[in-house]
Formats: C-alpha cells, sequence, structure tokens
C-alpha cells in the first residue's frame, strides 16, 4: 500500500517564508518565482507527484495555508 | 426585614457593602489607611455566604489589573487602597477606562507626595478627578463625608459604572475611613448568574457561544481616525454623565452671604465651623459636591450668586479652588484655605480665615 | 490518480482550524506565533472548548493574537496578563483560562506577576514565547538575550557586566510548589512542533485538575530583528537557543 497526497495552498495568505521547503521529504514544494497580491513569492507544487501527504508543511506552516489530502491506492 | 443597624468603621462599611451589593469579587493589597477593608472581606469569607472572590494580590498593579480582567468578564469587581497605592493603579485606571469597562475603587486617601504620611488628606483631588493615568479620560467621582456614605456609594458606584461602563471611584480619606459610625445595612443581595451576566452585558468576556462573534476586551487601536472616534464616543458618554449624575448638597444656604466649598472630612469640619460662625451672626452656609467629577459646576454657580465670598476648605494646597473659580468663572470672590500632609483642620481656625480672607 | 481524485472529504488530512479567524496575522514571514497560535487554536477545537475558553493577550508582537483566535479575548496591560488570568480563573472556576507572553512581558516587565500567578498555584495555562529579542519594539534586548548577541539596545553583544545574565525564568518557576506542570518547547520542525502541541494539550487539560499552573515555554524565532531568513533563523535558534534553553520537561505531574 502506498500514499499519493496533494495539497490546497492558500496562495494569496502564504508569506512565502519558505520554512516549509525544507520539511518537504520528496521536495514536492518550492517558493515560485511569480508574486501574490502582497508580493510574496508564494509556495506551489513543482512536483506533485512525489507528494505522500505526509502534512510536514501544512504542520510547520506558521500562517496556515496548507491543506492536505492523502488518498491510498 | 427591618434594617439592621450597625457600628462600624468606614474600611469595614465598603467591605460590609461590598458583600451585601452583590459584588463578584475583591482584589486588593494592604496599605494604610485602608488595610482594614481587607482584613474585614478575609474575616467575613464572603466565598462562604454570596460566593464572593476576595484575594490578596502581590501588589496594587497586579490588583488593579485583576480588576481589569475581572470586569472585562462582566463581573462586578472592586478594589480600595490608598494614596501611593492608587498611583500605582493609574496604568490599570487608565486601560478600564480605555476598554470601556465598569469597575470601582475606593481610594482612603493619606497624606503625599510621595510616601508622605499615614494620616488624612485630600491632596489627591487633581489625581481623581482629573483622570490621573495617561490618555483622556474620567474617572466617575463619589466622595463620602460620612460612614453611612461610604456604605451606600459603594452600591452606587457600582450602578454608574456599568450604567457608563467607566470606572468609579469613591473618594475617602484616613479619617472617614477610620471613624466608627453606626450605619444602616441593606439585606445580602444575590450575585449576578452568569446567565444574566452573558445576557445583560453582551460585550462581556464569558466564552464565545456559537451563536455570536467573538468579544475583544482592548484599548488598543492602531487606526488613528478609529481611535479618535473611540474618544470622541467616550467623550460623549462624559457629556450624558456631566448633564445627569451631578450630586451635592446645600446646607444653610438659604440666608448665607458667605460660602464654604467643600467634600468629605472638610465638609463636616465646616459643619462645625457655621455653627460657631452664626453663633456670632456670620451668615455662611456649605456647599459639598458629592460627584467631584462630574462637579456640580452649574448648581455652584447659581449658588454662588447670592453670596458675597467663598472658601474653598480642603485637605490640600489648593486643588478643588480650580473648579470652583471656573464654575464661579470668577465673579464672586473665592479663596482656598487648607491643611495639608495629614493635617486636618480645626472648625475655629477655618472660621479666622473666612473673615480674614473673605470678609 | 488526479489530483480530483484525491482532494475529496474522506482523504482530508490537515486543514487550518476553525478556531482561528480568517484574519491574517501581521506576524513576519516565519515567525514562531503562527505556528503556535495554531496549535492552541488546534488544542482548543479537539478537546470542544471554544465555548469556555477565555483568552489573554499581552503587550509585544502578539499583542493582537486577540485578532486570530475566535474565542474571547481580554488584552491585558504590559505584563499583567498573569494577573488577568488570576481573576478571570477565580471568577469563572469553569472556564478555560489561558495566557500568552512573550519575553519581554513575561520575564522583565511582568516577572511579579508571573512568578506570583505560578507561586500562588492558579489553575491556568501560560504560553511563554521566547524569541530573546522584543520584536514589536523593533529589537532591544530582552531578559532572555543570550550573551554576546547583538540587538538595537545591546548593539556590540549582551554583556555580563552591562546587562547582567540571560534570565531562566522557566527553570525559576519550575521551583514554585504553584507549578504543576513546566515543560520546554519548540516550533522549528515539524516533530517539535507536535510535540509542542502534545504539550500545549497537556497544558490544557490540566485546568480540569485543579493542581496549579501549566506553563509551556516555546523558544521561537525572530527572524526579522536577528536579522536572517527564516530558515536560517531556525537554523540559528538550534545552533544557540537550544544549547542555553534545553527543550523537555522541567516538572511532570509524575516526577
Amino acid at each position: 500500500m502506498a500514499f499519493q497526497g496533494t495539497l490546497v495552498i492558500d496562495t494569496e495568505k502564504c508569506k512565502g517564508c519558505g520554512v516549509c521547503v525544507e520539511t518537504c521529504p520528496n521536495k514536492v514544494i518550492a517558493l515560485s518565482k511569480k508574486v501574490n497580491k502582497k508580493g510574496y513569492n508564494y509556495l506551489e507544487m513543482v512536483k506533485e507527484e512525489a507528494c505522500i501527504g505526509c502534512a510536514n508543511c501544512a504542520v510547520i506552516c506558521p500562517d496556515g495555508v496548507i491543506e492536505v489530502y492523502r488518498a491510498k491506492y | 426585614m427591618a434594617k439592621e443597624l450597625k457600628l462600624m468603621k468606614g474600611n469595614e462599611a465598603i467591605a460590609e457593602s461590598a458583600i451585601r451589593a452583590g459584588v463578584d469579587g475583591y482584589f486588593g493589597y494592604p496599605i494604610t489607611p485602608q488595610s482594614e477593608v481587607l482584613e474585614h472581606l478575609m474575616i467575613e469569607n464572603p466565598v462562604e455566604k454570596t460566593g464572593m472572590v476576595v484575594l490578596q494580590a502581590e501588589s496594587e498593579t497586579a490588583s488593579i489589573n485583576m480588576v481589569y480582567a475581572g470586569a472585562a468578564c462582566g463581573k462586578k469587581v472592586m478594589t480600595s487602597s490608598s494614596s501611593p497605592g492608587i498611583s500605582l493603579m493609574q496604568e490599570g485606571l487608565s486601560y478600564i477606562a480605555g476598554a470601556e469597562l465598569p469597575a470601582v475603587v475606593v481610594n482612603v486617601v493619606r497624606g503625599g507626595p510621595g510616601l508622605g504620611t499615614i494620616q488624612p488628606s485630600q491632596a489627591d483631588y487633581f489625581q481623581t478627578t482629573k483622570g490621573g493615568g495617561h490618555g483622556d479620560y474620567r474617572l466617575i467621582t463619589l466622595a463620602p463625608a460620612s460612614v453611612q456614605e461610604m456604605y451606600d456609594f459603594v452600591q452606587l458606584a457600582f450602578d454608574l459604572a456599568f450604567k457608563y461602563r467607566n470606572p468609579a471611584i469613591i473618594l475617602s480619606d484616613g479619617m472617614i475611613g477610620q471613624v466608627m459610625e453606626k450605619v444602616v445595612i441593606d439585606d445580602y443581595k444575590p450575585r449576578w448568574t452568569d446567565e444574566y451576566i452573558a445576557k445583560t452585558f453582551p460585550w462581556a468576556a464569558v466564552g464565545k457561544p456559537a451563536s455570536r462573534n467573538h468579544n475583544i476586551i482592548t484599548s488598543l487601536e492602531l487606526d488613528s481616525a478609529k481611535q479618535e472616534q473611540i474618544n470622541i464616543n467616550i467623550q460623549k458618554k462624559y457629556k450624558v454623565c456631566e448633564e445627569k449624575e451631578v450630586r451635592y448638597e446645600m446646607i444653610n444656604c438659604e440666608d448665607a452671604e458667605y460660602l464654604f466649598v467643600a467634600y468629605g472630612s472638610s465638609a463636616r469640619i465646616c459643619q462645625k465651623t457655621i455653627e460657631l460662625a452664626r453663633a456670632e451672626g456670620i451668615k455662611v452656609g456649605l456647599f459639598r459636591p458629592i460627584t467631584l467629577w462630574p462637579f456640580p459646576s452649574k448648581q455652584l454657580k447659581e449658588a454662588a450668586k447670592n453670596v458675597k465670598g467663598i472658601l474653598s476648605v480642603e485637605m490640600n494646597a489648593g486643588q478643588m479652588i480650580e473648579d470652583v473659580k471656573l464654575a464661579t468663572e470668577c465673579r464672586v470672590k473665592a479663596e482656598h484655605f487648607g491643611r495639608y500632609g495629614g493635617m486636618i483642620p480645626d472648625p475655629n481656625e477655618i472660621l479666622v480665615a473666612l473673615k480674614k480672607q473673605i470678609m | 490518480m488526479t489530483r480530483e481524485e484525491i482532494i475529496k472529504p474522506e482523504n482530508l488530512v490537515y486543514r487550518r482550524t476553525p478556531v482561528l479567524t480568517d484574519n491574517i496575522m501581521h506576524y513576519c514571514p516565519g515567525c514562531g506565533h503562527g505556528t503556535i497560535h495554531r496549535l492552541i487554536a488546534e488544542v482548543i477545537e479537539e478537546m470542544g472548548i471554544q465555548d469556555k475558553t477565555i483568552g489573554i493577550s499581552p503587550v509585544g508582537c502578539s499583542v493582537l493574537a486577540y485578532n486570530y483566535f475566535d474565542v474571547d479575548f481580554v488584552e491585558a496591560a504590559h505584563g499583567r496578563a498573569p494577573a488577568c488570568g488570576t481573576a478571570i480563573k477565580r471568577l469563572n472556576p469553569d472556564k478555560y483560562v489561558f495566557t500568552y507572553q512573550g519575553d519581554g512581558d513575561l520575564a522583565a516587565i511582568g516577572t511579579a506577576e508571573t512568578i506570583h500567578a505560578c507561586n500562588r498555584g492558579e489553575n491556568i495555562t501560560m504560553i511563554f514565547v521566547n524569541n530573546a529579542i522584543y520584536g514589536m519594539t523593533g529589537g532591544q534586548m530582552a531578559p532572555t538575550t543570550l550573551l554576546g548577541m547583538k540587538t538595537a539596545t545591546c548593539p556590540y553583544g549582551r554583556t555580563v557586566e552591562a546587562n547582567g545574565y540571560p534570565l531562566k525564568i522557566t527553570e525559576l518557576i519550575a521551583q514554585l510548589p504553584g507549578t504543576y506542570y513546566v515543560t520546554r518547547q519548540a516550533v522549528f520542525t515539524p516533530a517539535h512542533v507536535r510535540k509542542c502541541k502534545k504539550a500545549i494539550r497537556q497544558a490544557f487539560e490540566n485546568q480540569n485538575l485543579k493542581k496549579g499552573v501549566s506553563f509551556v515555554e516555546v523558544v521561537s524565532n525572530c527572524n526579522s530583528n536577528w536579522k536572517m531568513t527564516a530558515t536560517k533563523a531556525n537554523q540559528w535558534l538550534e545552533e544557540n537557543m537550544l544549547p542555553f534553553y534545553p527543550l523537555g520537561d522541567l516538572k511532570t505531574p509524575e516526577k
């Protein structure tokens, strides 16, 4: 059994601090080169297929902008 | 039940009244000459009678902040202290006024400045009636002149504090606090229930039910336009208070050619001076402000129309005299006579002052 | 599996707790306050005590905490939160009462209130966020600033001669019989966050026992005033703060 995960990121509330990026075991996430309305380089998924839904990123996020889903397959 | 009569100290009357008025909490710190308030509360142990919480705090600063937080929950809470302790409470008083919370504070004034003395004084008039702490605010100030009034003004102060959501202060002094007189006391009133508080004070921080937004008790507003509006609303409230809540007493004023203006202990002493003066044929009366803020300005102006002069008798170096002059617009001669640093004026020396300064 | 197939209610493993409001927090990017707020809010949600909780915010960066928690809140004067918590809990013994304070508020201006609330054994939860600096006022020295650490008011580094020693107030209050549970946690890695949440949950549950103060220090960062990126600040925290402020329980009911 394995897990496939994915994230719903509230990019407008993301402040681009990047502390989540380092917690990802599979380097799924990175800060975008684009900015949100506040001017922050928001978080995006760059390797979505590698996400296992561990929620490390959401657990460390100071602004609670990450929602995590995980399905078994 | 017939009203009960009890012989008690002014400070004890404050404590007894608090228990019987259904006060929820008292937080205080010992200081002479008002320690009997806390002592009497501890002896009576009201938690067993009414559920009232009494706590000796680590300082006056902590006491007033306990009062702030208790008031934030819609509870009837109070503290008492004497001058140096009240100075420490100015931070909390400003926050209570800023957050528009009801609370009662008793100041049994002693002579200052600094550590000063433990004897009676009225030197905290400015501090009390002009605000005391930082920012534009006022304290509703009641000045008792008897032990009965010490008792009665606790309930009155809570009524006014809740009506205007503003701290009310009972400005007493070491004489009224320590003297023993007979007092008519009431039956025990039950404390407000939590349901009553939640229903009656929708602003109170009592725990957020799903049916309403969360309540925030704060005096902070970083947007200065909004902060100005908060100030404007507070000032409007004060205008209403000035219109409706002035209290005063006039004694022997019907035929008076001269007027004493005095509050609290000084007013008691002036009544003796009036006897002495009238025995000599000097027609003098007493105008006693009971609310020092709001000050009975209109009423004093009216009373001053028919007199030749006013002597403001105070146990300080001249504080209320400024409000007397403002009220009478300096249309009549008004002078100050005072003893201070804990000294109490003698009725005879007040009469001498009247003759020398006013007649 | 497609993204659409995964994003279904039954597959949800983490979402922002509704005990936090929708307001965007004013904290700097990467600041630990946001994480700590979220943990408290999650504990309140999981315990089902939103309607019974009264929070007390301090003066300092977290002065506006009341905007972010969807619970009734009282904003205290600087350092006075433990006095406020004392009164609220004594007048409302059935409510859950927590204070939230920074190092300047709890360990400098409010030291007396902190120690006496702890010593009286008030049945409240105290959350203490220690980032060794005054954040809101612009990075001045805190009672917990490390020796040698540079701040706006010790620009050449804190020295014993000029400024005395960093104050380990948590060790100090752990000595008091009025404290029931005293612990030091951090939130700079997911593992630490998960552990910290357990500690906060414990600290809230302890209020039911009425055995005294439950005190949770959270060693946190201040990347803006430490003048580092958020990730660098977390690394600096691990290398510099934790040797002086070691993590773990200082007092547990069992010991």
